[in-house]
């Protein structure tokens, strides 16, 4: 994968712990509110892409947004999930809706 | 087309009996398997595509082309990509490590912004979903079935993706961990199922028989027969 000039150097690394944000953005968002606010791991680096909430309303989603896979816990994001606590869940999420976060918060331990 | 004028079609009709095949007492509409014209979607596609046809911008033949493509891709293409890995340990190292080439390879062309293979192991077994509206290969497997973009299983094969599994008539073992791709965004997935016991020596085009659209998609998996 080759990684843009303006975003080399800030790719978050695989293993990586992050939260997923809960921006205020109405109409069309790629961040599914079952994630919002939830701990995940990031799984790789997908590229840079235009800003696909930009792109619905015509404008050119530039410049480029990384995207990344995040892997989270199945137990986490759902609360009395039926299924074994190894079960996973992995989907895209733009830079923009991911902060860091440190190891002290609640652990998701069973994501790898 | 129009009907009822052509000679003397309802003539020797009694009263009661019905061109339609069958014969009773009461009076309904007739049931036509037609558009429904009131569809705000179809009425924007009609408007559209009568407007650039009229300006000269696409025509109605390029239009048909088009749509011959798009059909004519489906299951099959991914049953072949994934026979091929099956059969050449070569061609699956490069299939996973660079999907889009490795399928151009084979002839076919990817055109979403790019492919990641999700391969199942004794240990993982692999569910794609999109969520959010309907992200699908389509480029190399044709259009999505009806189930996959209901919403019954776009919320529900998120959430509890062994039972999903199972109304399909698949049980994933407890040691299994299941990995739910959501494909929310520009990436779309194709599943490399495990090769089925029993399958040894099989060409390729005996192997793409078993690999059927649910396997590609994670609801089911190849079985020899």
């Amino acid at each position: 994968m080759t990684i843009p000039d303006d975003v080399s150097g800030k790719v978050r690394k695989p293993g990586s712990r992050v939260r997923i944000r809960d921006l205020p953005i109405d109409g069309h968002y790629r961040a599914p509110h079952y994630v919002r606010n939830q701990i995940g791991r990031i799984e790789r680096y997908c590229g840079a892409f235009p800003n696909p909430e930009r792109l619905a309303y015509g404008e050119d989603g530039l410049p480029a947004v990384p995207l990344y896979r995040v892997r989270f816990a199945q137990r986490e994001l759902w609360p009395g999930y039926q299924g074994s606590k190894h079960d996973t869940l992995e989907l895209e999420v733009y830079e923009h809706w991911l902060e860091d976060c440190p190891a002290d918060e609640k652990d998701n331990k069973d994501v790898t | 087309m129009s009907s009822g004028s052509s000679e003397g079609e309802n003539e020797h009709q009694k009263p009661g009996a019905s061109s339609h095949g069958h014969t009773h007492d009461h009076d309904h509409p007739v049931f036509q398997d037609d558009d429904d014209v009131s569809d705000p979607a179809l009425i924007r596609y009609r408007a559209i595509r009568s407007l650039l046809i009229e300006k000269g911008i696409l025509s109605a033949d390029e239009l048909r082309a088009a749509v011959e493509r798009m059909e004519s891709v489906g299951p099959h293409v991914g049953a072949d990509i994934v026979a091929h890995a099956w059969a050449d340990p070569a061609f699956h190292s490069r299939l996973v490590e660079s999907p889009k080439s490795a399928v151009a390879e084979l002839g076919y062309h990817v055109a979403e912004a790019d492919l990641i293979i999700v391969e199942n192991t004794p240990q993982v077994h692999n569910l794609i979903v999109c969520t959010l509206c309907s992200c699908y290969p389509r480029s190399i497997l044709g259009q999505p079935p009806a189930w996959y973009v209901s919403r019954s299983y776009r919320t529900r094969a998120v959430r509890e993706p062994r039972s999903v599994i199972a109304e399909f008539g698949l049980q994933i073992s407890s040691d299994c961990e299941v990995r739910v791709h959501d494909s929310n965004a520009d990436m779309r997935y194709l599943v490399l199922p495990m090769r089925p016991e029993g399958t040894d020596g099989w060409d390729r085009d005996r192997l793409s028989q078993l690999v059927t659209r649910d396997c590609l998609i994670g609801t089911a998996v190849p079985q020899a027969k």
